[in-house]
């Protein structure tokens, strides 16, 4: 169970644990949505699929997990310090000048974070970079890059989409975070990221035994994509 | 110096197994062999110039040395954001190796000229920016900053002086001492520079380092009085700023490069160089018309 002013959680912690620590973080209101409407498949990967090191956040063994729409990091950064990447007395100071954790990460300031974002359409792209290198380095890690369903309207992320099946990235997943934000309508997902050359599903995003059935899957020189649904009004 | 930058990029695929190459179509068949020996490590991504730079830096993250290259406008302009956050913000290495600087494809128009690349990356804290003027300098050049962890810019053209001095980054070359104006000229301005000087009384430096700038060498050759006629292959004033920064003493500063206009005419870039008065004879009565 994580203390609320223990220097560092020390493992064991809950998904309620990370709401709780997610209220320590307040003051940017204007993206609570998209940080809600992540925390169910943040909480999946961190808990139950991503192979991690939170003491040795750059253990070359790692899985690698990129949030790319980098908005809303609230669930992200509970997440970090409930998993013990760095001190839950971060969390109080979020936003705040001199605190390492922004509006949107920082991966020279935040243990754990992989790549800074913030700017939207550039984490599928270095994703596709981080696979190949990756694969190039002959690991068998996983690589996983969220994005948002606005933020694929971005014309990088479908450069990158058609990109990853070309050069074969089957460590590469892409996970969509569909909560409706998008004013474009951006399905259907499956037939779309289909027709790219993905093995695309859409689950419920608030399911946590479909989310971790759907992002634990991968198939052999394939990229994978999962969309969690989030209903409007469900975030 | 394309050719020359795709030998020496394959060479250090071989040597160091950190090296990566990350292509947009452009120049593939100069990395063929590069690519068939080292397939994991050479990466021809299609006409994506952003994901590119992106899939470099992904790389990067990586620890690995990614070599990325293309036409100059799509290299910089482009996927300007990219070069910004993905290697500037996030303190990435990679190396940019352009080709077509300025208007050596003067038959495509302006959508394949890139005459205002060195600005633009001026504008991103810690890229460097190195303009060779042959091919020796361009292999020096990128073998002693391919891994130095930040983001570095080779500009090659296909104008290159007749011989290769021995460069370094962050190093001005001291061409010939006078008591005049101190004349700096850029990669591969530097023999039209030294020809259309010719019975001047003025000291002539040679710059391939745009960034760093050797402000020591430029001060110390200046003097007290300086007086400072920078010959640039790019959009006039580029380097300006640079050189002001670099003297104490109040100067005055000339720039000699190409006009900030969108150029209507077609033709061969020693055309474009004769409109813009950068063949030896527009130099000459430029320096003359200064001094």
């Amino acid at each position: 169970m994580v203390e609320r002013d223990s220097e560092m959680a020390m493992g064991g912690s809950t998904l309620d644990d990370v709401r709780r620590l997610m209220a320590l973080a307040t003051g940017d209101e204007k993206h609570d949505e998209s940080s809600t409407s992540t925390l169910d498949a943040l909480w999946v990967l961190h808990d139950r699929v991503l192979r991690l090191n939170p003491t040795d956040p750059t253990w070359e063994g790692r899985d690698r997990f990129i949030l790319s729409k980098g908005h809303g990091p609230v669930a992200y950064y509970a997440i970090l310090a409930a998993k013990g990447s760095f001190p839950l007395a971060w969390l109080d100071g979020f936003l705040e000048h001199g605190s390492p954790l922004g509006s949107h990460p920082d991966r020279n300031l935040v243990p754990g974070v992989e790549a800074s974002t913030g700017s939207l359409g550039h984490g599928l792209p270095m994703a596709v970079g981080v696979a190949a290198a990756v694969r190039a380095k002959g690991l068998d890690a996983r690589v996983v890059v969220l994005c948002g369903d606005a933020e694929l309207n971005e014309g990088t992320n479908w450069e990158a989409a058609l990109l990853a099946p070309h050069l074969r990235l089957g460590n590469l997943t892409l996970l969509v975070i569909e909560n409706h934000s998008s004013s474009i309508e951006m399905g259907p997902w499956d037939a779309k990221l289909r027709a790219f050359g993905w093995a695309a599903r859409v689950v419920d995003g608030h399911d946590h035994a479909q989310l971790e059935e759907a992002l634990g899957a991968t198939e052999p020189d394939v990229p994978t994509a999962v969309v969690a649904d989030i209903p409007r009004g469900e975030w | 110096m394309r050719v020359q930058a795709a030998a020496t990029a394959t060479d250090l695929l071989d040597e160091d197994p950190r090296t990566a190459i990350v292509l947009a179509e452009i120049s593939t068949d100069h990395f063929r062999e590069a690519r068939r020996r080292h397939p994991e490590r050479v990466v021809n991504v299609g006409i994506m110039e952003a994901t590119m730079v992106g899939v470099a830096a992904g790389f990067a993250l990586e620890g690995f040395h990614p070599l990325v290259h293309t036409i100059t406008p799509f290299l910089v302009e482009r996927p300007f954001e990219q070069l910004k956050l993905d290697f500037g913000y996030q303190g990435l290495g990679g190396t940019f190796v352009s080709t077509g600087a300025s208007y050596d494809y003067a038959t495509e128009g302006a959508t394949h000229h890139g005459t205002g690349d060195v600005g633009v990356l001026l504008t991103i804290p810690g890229f460097e920016i190195l303009v060779p003027g042959h091919p020796a300098e361009l292999d020096r050049l990128l073998r002693a900053t391919y891994a130095n962890a930040r983001p570095t810019y080779l500009r090659a053209s296909v104008s290159v002086n007749r011989s290769a001095l021995d460069v370094a980054p962050g190093r001005m070359e001291v061409v010939r001492r006078g008591a005049g104006a101190t004349v700096v000229a850029v990669g591969p301005m530097l023999d039209r520079t030294v020809a259309a000087a010719e019975g001047l009384d003025v000291s002539v430096l040679y710059a391939t380092s745009v960034v760093p700038f050797d402000a020591s060498t430029l001060a110390a050759v200046a003097g007290d009085r300086p007086h400072v006629i920078l010959v640039e292959p790019f959009y006039e004033h580029s380097m300006t700023g640079l050189a002001a920064a670099a003297l104490a003493a109040p100067a005055r500063f000339a720039s000699i490069g190409v006009p900030r206009r969108f150029p209507t005419a077609y033709g061969t870039p020693e055309e474009h160089d004769r409109d813009n008065g950068l063949d030896v004879v527009g130099i000459a009565a430029r320096l003359r018309a200064l001094l």
